[in-house]
C-alpha cells in the first residue's frame, strides 16, 4: 500500500501526529485511525447502505421496469411508467391535489403561526398561559389529531355540522366531498403543525433587539408598520427554515390522510405518498409506485437541497 | 410604547379566541370521553352522564396499554441506538483522519435529502427477507442512526476547543476515552436535543409499522389507534375518544414539564 510507505504530506497531518504522539516512530498514522474509523462510522454506514442508499437505487431501478405481484421486475420497461404517470390525469389529479394541499398547510400554518408568535411575544398578565396552550399540539401525535378531527367533522354528530344546524347553514358532508374533504385535512394538518411553528416563531421574535422597535416608534412607525419593516426581515432566516420544514413535512404527509380519508373521496386527496402506498402495497404495481416514490424524491431532495443552500449562506453571515 | 386599553382588550379578546381555537379540539375530544357513546351518537354533547367507563372500556377491550408500551419499547430503543450510532459517526468526522472522510461526510449530507417515504418499497423487500417483519426489530433496526443526527452532532462536536483534545493527547487518552469521558459531556445538550428528537420522531411513525406489523403484541401506537378506529368508528366514538386521550397525555406532560427546557434549548440554538 503506498499510504503505508509515504505518510500523506497534508497540511492536516499535523493535528493526527499530535494525536499519535505515543504510537511508535515509523508507524503509520492513518493506520491506527482507520480501525477507529472503521468502528466507530461502521455501523452508521452499514445502517444507512442498507436502508437509505440501497433502497434509492432499487427504486430507480424498479421504475423501469413491470414487475410481478412481489415486486419483482418483470419486463424493463425504459422510462415508460413515468411517462404513463405524467400523461395519466388520475396522476396529474393527485399532483395537482398535492400542490393544494402543500401550499394551503404551508400559507396557513406561517400565517397563523406567526399570528401566533406576535400575540404571544408582548408582555401582558397571564401571557404564559397563552403560550404554553398556543405550543401545545406539538404534544400531539398525528393518529391523536386524525381522531379528534375526524370527530369534529364527523356527519351530525360531529361539531361543525351541529353548529350548522344551529345557525340553520346548509350541511356540508366534510369527508365525503371532494373540495370539503381537502379543507378538512389541511385544518387538521395546520392544527397539528401550529404548536412547533409558534414555538420556533416566538423564539426568533424574542431575539428581535428591542431597540431596533424603539427606534423606529420614535420617528412615529405605526405597529403594522413595525412588523412589516423591522419584524419580518429580521425573522426572515427563521421564517425561511419554517416554511421548508413544513413544506417538506406536508409533501411527506401519510397518516392523517389515511385516517381521515383514506385517499377519498374520489381521489380528492390522494396525495403522492398515499398514492405510493396504494399503487405498491394495495395494487401491487410496485414499478409504477417506484417511479412514484422517484418523482416524489426529486421534489423533496429539491427543497432540501434549497434549504441547505440557504442555511449555508446563513451560516457564513 | 404603552398599549392603550381598548387595545389591551382587543388583543386579550384575540389572544382568547386563538386559544380557542387551538385546544378546541383537545377539549371537545377530553369532554366527548366523558360520555356515553349513545349520548355522543344523539349529537347531545351537552349530556350529564359523564364517568370514566369509556377509559375503563379502553382499557379492557382493547389492547391501548399494550400499544403504549411498544411504543415506548420502540422508541426507548431507537433513541438509545441514535445516540450512540450517530455520536459515534459524527466523532469519526470531527477526530479521525482517514481516506475519503469529506466525501464520505457529503454523502451522509445526501442522504438527509431522501425522505424514508419513498424508499418504502425495497425496505419492505428488505426486511421481509431478513424475517424481520412483525417484531419489535422491524421498527428499530432502520432507524438504528440517522444522517441528521450525524449531521447534528458533528456542528456540535466541532465546537469542542482544539485545546482540550491537546490535553487529552499528552494524558495519552485514546480515542475511546475522549470520545467517552470529553466529547459526550460537552456535547450534552445536542445529546439531549437528538434524544427528543429520535424519540418523537420515532413515537410518531405510521406508515412504516403499518407496513410491518400485523399483531397487537408488536403493533405501536399510533397504529393501534388505526386499528381502533377502523373497526369501531360507528359504534363507539368515546372509547375512540378516550384511548385518544391516553396516548396524548403522557406527551402532553412531557411537553408543559420539559417547556422551560425546551425554550431554553430553542434560545440557545438560535443565539449560536
Amino acid at each position: 500500500m503506498q499510504a503505508e510507505v509515504t505518510p500523506a504530506p497534508k497540511p492536516k497531518v499535523d493535528q493526527s501526529a499530535a494525536i499519535s504522539h505515543k504510537r511508535a516512530k515509523g508507524y503509520n498514522l492513518h493506520a491506527g485511525d482507520k480501525y477507529y474509523a472503521f468502528a466507530f462510522l461502521g455501523p452508521s454506514l452499514l445502517v444507512l447502505g442498507t436502508f437509505v442508499f440501497y433502497p434509492m437505487l432499487r427504486t430507480l431501478y424498479l421504475s423501469l421496469f413491470l414487475t410481478n405481484n412481489v415486486g419483482r421486475p418483470t419486463v424493463f420497461v425504459g422510462l415508460k411508467n413515468y411517462i404513463g404517470l405524467l400523461t395519466s390525469s388520475a396522476y396529474q389529479a393527485s399532483l395537482q391535489a398535492t400542490a393544494i394541499y402543500v401550499i394551503g398547510v404551508v400559507a396557513l400554518t406561517l400565517i397563523l403561526g406567526l399570528l401566533l408568535a406576535q400575540l404571544a411575544v408582548k408582555k401582558l398578565a397571564g401571557i404564559q398561559w397563552f403560550r404554553t396552550i398556543f405550543s401545545a399540539t406539538m404534544g400531539v401525535s398525528v393518529s391523536v389529531a386524525a381522531i379528534f378531527w375526524l370527530f369534529i367533522f364527523s356527519p351530525s354528530i360531529g361539531l361543525f355540522d351541529q353548529i350548522g344546524n344551529l345557525l340553520h347553514l346548509p350541511i356540508v358532508a366534510w369527508l365525503t366531498q371532494p373540495g370539503p374533504a381537502m379543507t378538512a385535512v389541511i385544518i387538521s394538518t395546520v392544527w397539528m403543525n401550529l404548536g412547533f411553528t409558534f414555538l420556533i416563531l416566538f423564539g426568533a421574535l424574542q431575539m428581535v433587539p428591542q431597540p431596533l422597535y424603539e427606534a423606529s416608534a420614535i420617528e412615529g412607525a405605526s405597529e403594522s408598520y413595525q412588523f412589516f419593516h423591522v419584524t419580518i426581515p429580521m425573522i426572515s432566516p427563521t421564517l425561511f427554515f419554517t416554511s421548508t420544514v413544513t413544506l417538506i413535512g406536508a409533501f411527506k404527509s401519510f397518516g392523517l390522510i389515511d385516517l381521515m380519508t383514506a385517499g377519498g373521496p374520489n381521489n380528492a386527496t390522494n396525495l403522492m405518498v398515499y398514492r405510493v402506498y396504494q399503487d405498491a402495497f394495495l395494487s401491487g404495481n410496485y414499478g409504477i409506485a417506484s417511479a412514484e416514490s422517484v418523482i416524489l424524491a426529486v421534489i423533496i431532495a429539491l427543497f432540501t437541497l434549497l434549504q441547505f443552500k440557504f442555511l449555508e449562506k446563513r451560516v457564513t453571515y | 410604547m404603552m398599549l392603550t386599553k381598548t387595545h389591551k382588550t382587543l388583543r386579550y379578546l384575540v389572544l382568547v379566541i386563538m386559544a380557542i381555537i387551538i385546544i378546541g379540539p383537545f377539549i371537545l375530544g377530553f369532554w366527548t370521553s366523558l360520555l356515553p357513546t349513545a349520548d355522543i351518537a344523539k349529537g347531545t354533547l351537552f349530556s350529564t352522564h359523564i364517568s370514566f367507563q369509556n377509559y375503563v372500556d379502553a382499557v379492557q377491550q382493547t389492547a391501548i396499554m399494550r400499544y403504549l408500551l411498544n411504543s415506548f419499547v420502540i422508541s426507548l430503543l431507537t433513541m438509545a441506538a441514535q445516540l450512540l450510532f450517530c455520536s459515534l459517526g459524527a466523532y469519526a468526522f470531527v477526530f479521525l483522519s482517514f481516506k475519503g472522510r469529506d466525501f464520505l461526510f457529503y454523502v451522509i449530507l445526501a442522504t438527509m435529502m431522501l425522505p424514508f417515504e419513498a424508499e418504502v418499497i425495497p425496505n419492505f423487500a428488505t426486511v421481509r427477507q431478513l424475517n424481520l417483519l412483525n417484531h419489535y426489530a422491524v421498527m428499530v433496526i432502520p432507524f438504528l442512526t440517522s444522517a441528521f443526527g450525524i449531521f447534528m452532532l458533528r456542528q456540535s462536536f466541532r465546537q469542542i476547543p482544539p485545546e482540550l483534545k491537546e490535553a487529552a493527547d499528552v494524558e495519552g487518552l485514546n480515542h475511546w476515552q475522549f470520545y467517552w469521558r470529553v466529547t459526550l459531556p460537552y456535547a450534552r445538550i445536542s445529546l439531549f436535543t437528538l434524544a427528543a428528537y429520535s424519540f418523537l420522531e420515532s413515537w410518531n411513525q405510521y406508515l412504516w409499522p403499518m407496513l410491518t406489523t400485523f399483531s397487537d403484541k408488536f403493533r405501536p401506537v399510533q397504529d393501534g389507534l388505526r386499528q381502533l378506529q377502523s373497526q369501531e368508528t360507528f359504534n363507539n366514538w368515546g372509547m375512540i375518544q378516550a384511548s385518544a386521550v391516553i396516548v396524548v397525555i403522557p406527551t402532553l406532560i412531557v411537553l408543559f414539564v420539559g417547556q422551560h427546557y425546551f425554550k431554553d434549548g430553542l434560545n440557545e440554538g438560535a443565539t449560536k
